[in-house]
């Protein structure tokens, strides 16, 4: 269980604002913090790590006083015990992937601990590879392992798949998702991709200019008041070619080319390089399972 | 024909002993400069830089001044720790420490300012130490700086002259290292000599860039 309360000012690209957050995590719980950049996410995470400092602030985990201005408690982060994914991955170039996990184990702690997190993630056959010579999802991989090798009682990810394309991410989701099951530990991810805190999160925290302006399950966050009976996709308009009595429109959608009909007036009024939105009923569309 | 060696000793003994002390204080001071986020950094960046622009025999002047029994920080070390800083090996030791700062100083704090702020965060979170963090974290990941940073104050100190003849006089065995020398045997008309420690320094001097430029390259790939 996680009670924060944050206070600090920080220097945006639109000016100061300050970052005020009250906030409560429940044991074993996966929250997401959701928002543009900018907006303090990251810095919120920092602080709970212990890397960075809030002007005031009280951080209570688990009965333990991490922080608290008023008596002075600022528990240094090599003392609070959290799993912290860089955005970065910040892994140890002068280190093989093994060496990178033993780095992170407590004192005392079993040195098994390195063999299962490999095993785990599938990591046995690239154990004396060094970071540079891994691809970008092996090593979110390894930051992953790392920062669980570390046994940590709070687990903090800062957009650990930004920089991934669209397969491995959603693999890695999965995995991120079972590990968390495996461990139990209580998770904070920092997240723009909606899909992705669906994915993972019991519970969405959406921060705006350094407050959280709403918060609940992902399904009554982004549904709510936005359900609606139909598709809605922005694009970039192609080309468009008189047919007949109608127009014809290439328009790219993301990386699928759709081509739509409009009526020739609609059309005059647009150029290929135009972004527009297609917006189409979906009482009835047909819907195939992938695997 | 067989010249005196001392002078060549000499002059890889200051190197070594120099290079020595400048590690033990040039990096811990790098990785402040490259961290410390004080008003007058660029004030003791400038210090620090200042042997480069210097003509060496600025620097030894003051130097002089500084260490001779006439002055109060000369009286002072003398008082406190014995020592006579002018016209001795100690001396041109501390003298040489000074003046090849920045070129250890330099490409250590720029590899320092290089690396990722997030491996010392890391390094944090996972329960390290600071002594840890730079130990095993921060130092294996600036090697190749740390050997140009080593190697280039090495060889600068094999190759200064002003800062040696001003505070060091030409003492055999003393403070006569093989630049003085040198300059010493032409002086004598003696350029035999003098060709045969010119050629020694040329040489090694070619031999120890040519390393640096090497394993430097090898540890881009």
């Amino acid at each position: 269980m996680i009670q924060a309360s944050i206070l600090k000012r920080l220097h945006g690209a639109n000016g100061d604002f300050r970052l005020e957050i009250e906030l409560t995590v429940g044991e074993g719980e996966f929250v997401a913090l959701f928002g543009p950049s900018g907006v303090g996410k990251t810095t919120l995470l920092r602080c709970i790590a212990g890397l960075e400092q809030p002007d005031q602030g009280r951080l209570v985990v688990s009965d333990e006083s991490w922080l608290d201005d008023t008596i002075r408690i600022n528990l240094p982060p090599q003392l609070r015990r959290v799993g912290y994914m860089f955005q970065d991955y910040a892994l140890f170039p002068n280190m093989t992937v093994r060496g990178n996990l033993e780095f992170a184990l407590r004192k005392g702690s079993n040195k098994k601990r390195v063999d299962e997190l490999l095993g785990l993630m599938e990591l046995g056959e690239l154990q004396s590879r060094r970071p540079d010579t891994l691809s970008g999802g092996q090593k979110q991989r390894v930051a992953l392992a790392r920062a669980l090798a570390s046994e940590p009682r709070l687990l903090l990810l800062d957009e650990p798949l930004s920089a991934l394309d669209a397969e491995i991410r959603s693999r890695l989701q999965d995995e991120i998702l079972r590990l968390q099951k495996h461990f139990g530990i209580t998770t904070i991810i920092v997240s723009h991709d909606v899909g992705e805190v669906y994915k993972l999160a019991n519970r969405v925290i959406v921060m705006e200019a350094g407050r959280i302006v709403q918060q609940g399950s992902p399904a009554e966050v982004f549904s709510a008041g936005q359900t609606s009976g139909k598709f809605r996709f922005t694009g970039e308009i192609l080309a468009i070619d008189p047919m007949d009595v109608l127009c014809s429109l290439t328009v790219l959608v993301g990386n699928q080319i759709v081509r739509v009909v409009a009526m020739p007036d609609e059309a005059e009024k647009l150029l290929p390089g135009d972004r527009v939105m297609l917006v189409s009923k979906a009482f009835n569309p047909m819907v195939l399972k992938l695997d | 024909m067989t010249y005196d060696l001392s002078p060549l000793l000499l002059t890889f003994r200051l190197a070594t002993v120099t290079t020595v002390i400048l590690l033990c204080i040039g990096v811990p001071f790098a990785w402040w400069l490259a961290n410390t986020r004080i008003r007058f950094k660029p004030a003791v960046e400038a210090l620090v830089s200042m042997p480069l622009v210097l003509p060496p025999s600025v620097l030894g002047f003051y130097l002089l001044l500084a260490f001779s029994p006439e002055h109060w920080f000369g009286q002072w070390l003398d008082r406190v720790a014995g020592l006579r800083l002018a016209f001795s090996f100690q001396g041109l030791v501390v003298a040489s420490v000074i003046f090849s700062f920045p070129f250890l100083v330099h490409p250590v704090q720029a590899a320092f300012q290089n690396l990722p702020r997030s491996l010392s965060d890391a390094a944090k979170v996972l329960g390290k130490s600071n002594a840890q963090t730079f130990l095993r974290v921060l130092l294996p990941n600036i090697k190749p700086a740390l050997l140009s940073g080593t190697v280039l104050a090495f060889a600068h100190t094999v190759g200064e002259f002003g800062v040696v003849l001003m505070i060091g006089g030409n003492l055999p065995n003393q403070t006569r290292v093989a630049s003085i020398a040198i300059y010493d045997e032409v002086e004598a008309l003696n350029y035999a000599a003098a060709n045969f420690y010119a050629g020694i320094l040329f040489v090694l001097s070619f031999l120890i860039l040519l390393v640096v430029y090497m394993v430097n390259r090898k540890a881009l790939k």
